[in-house]
């Protein structure tokens, strides 16, 4: 049998959800044996995400047009998506600027012209610099999600009881305080 | 004592005229989901989660506010009940800011607890993102009115047990706030005891001692039952 073709992707978000990820210690190996990682910050070098993905799990919000243009992709190419802890989930932390009126130049005037010693300047490289979106959001209001995954980090025992029904055919139970605790 | 028999989820029970449908299904074990419900404080059916559906009626009602009737036939866990227990839930997340990750009440939160109660993984209606204040002029408490819902039992409880009427609500609909004095800062309102029962009534981290952080929020709910039912049964059991 073909290996299942395994993704995880890091938009908006701080990485802590890989770091979870690559808490699962031991199981890890046991993944390794039944997973080819195809695309991953933390286990691939790949820079491009490849077709026929069956399983990805992608941490973080939507915040600039990087993390858009990379989730269309994904979705496009993947079979089954998975909304990986609470910023995919509710976009949470990276979505706090999203009660300034004018969030994006917003928080880039306040990060880069108002608290800059020496300098300050808005960085402006088109093509380069990917353009933040006016609102952040979470993944399922901009594609379809197959699985949510909230927590902040998701536990890795959160994250095996999700991938582990999965690589045996069966879709997990998305219910209970051990799977679905926000936070 | 007048007796109204009824049946809550095929159990037939026997309680007294002018009991709540909510203290009967308590009585006999059956569990309703409820936010704004605080014992010891009157309900006022703010939250909607404890809407039951009863036959013969066409629309559902909140079991907290609603007499028990004789010969009433109540159902509490439905399909359509759950559906709209778990809409009800992802709607109050959509509307203010509830960011578990960095809130005092992670781990000891009723709404969240509540989230987990319904199912919510996700809420599909998109986040409001409402851009609301945070008062830290009392010298002991604040309030974060981004994780306020608007359940009223700081209101309850501060006029009904601690008779100081610190907090109402002001405004309507989704401009609605917990307002403090007469639309003061919290630390100017003389009426206020600090006796800190609004900390403990709230079921999220909208109130709370001032210089907890994540997670460090632990609120009494029981202490203010405890206070209710000493001053009017003189019951000091706890």
């Amino acid at each position: 049998m073909d290996k299942i073709r395994f993704a995880t992707v890091w938009l908006a978000g701080c990485s802590g959800c890989h770091m979870s990820f690559l808490d699962l210690d031991e199981f890890l190996i046991d993944l390794a044996d039944l997973v080819e990682v195809v695309y991953s910050p933390v286990a691939c070098d790949l820079k491009h995400y490849p077709d026929n993905v069956d399983v990805c799990l992608v941490e973080g919000a939507v915040a600039n047009q990087d993390n858009l243009d990379l989730l269309y992709e994904v979705r496009r190419k993947t079979r089954l998506l998975i909304s990986f802890g609470d910023c995919a989930v509710t976009a949470n932390v990276p979505a706090l600027r999203n009660r300034l009126s004018e969030s994006a130049a917003g928080v880039l005037d306040r990060g880069y012209l108002e608290l800059a010693d020496t300098n300050p300047q808005r960085p402006y490289a088109p093509g380069i610099v990917p353009e933040l979106m006016e609102r952040v959001t979470p993944l399922h209001e901009i594609v379809p999600i197959d699985i949510f995954m909230p927590g902040c980090p998701p536990s890795a025992d959160r994250i095996r009881a999700t991938l582990e029904p999965l690589l045996q055919g069966r879709t997990p139970t998305m219910a209970g305080r051990e799977m679905i605790k926000f936070g | 004592m007048a007796v109204r028999t009824l049946k809550i989820d095929d159990r037939e029970l026997a309680v007294e005229a002018g009991t709540s449908i909510l203290e009967a299904a308590q009585e006999a074990g059956i569990p309703i989901p409820r936010l704004c419900h605080l014992e010891g404080v009157t309900p006022v059916g703010a939250c909607r989660l404890c809407l039951v559906e009863i036959e013969g009626l066409n629309k559902l009602l909140p079991a907290c506010v609603t007499e028990v009737g004789e010969g009433m036939v109540i159902h509490t866990q439905t399909a359509k009940l759950q559906e709209y227990r778990r809409m009800t839930v992802e709607l109050i997340f959509a509307e203010g800011n509830h960011i578990c990750a960095i809130c005092v009440a992670n781990g000891d939160c009723e709404l969240q607890d509540v989230a987990i109660q319904v199912g919510m993984d996700h809420s599909r209606f998109p986040y409001q993102f409402p851009d609301r204040g945070i008062d830290l002029s009392h010298p002991l408490f604040a309030i974060d009115h981004n994780r306020c819902i608007l359940c009223t039992r700081c209101v309850r409880v501060c006029d009904e047990i601690e008779g100081a009427h610190v907090w109402d609500v002001a405004q309507r609909g989704p401009d609605c706030y917990i307002v403090s004095g007469l639309n003061q800062p919290w630390g100017e309102v003389e009426a206020c005891t600090s006796c800190g029962k609004c900390v403990d009534a709230c079921p999220t981290g909208a109130i709370f001692k001032k210089g907890s952080t994540t997670g460090e929020k632990h609120a009494d709910t029981a202490k203010l039952e405890f206070l209710s039912t000493a001053r009017e049964k003189h019951q000091w059991t706890r």
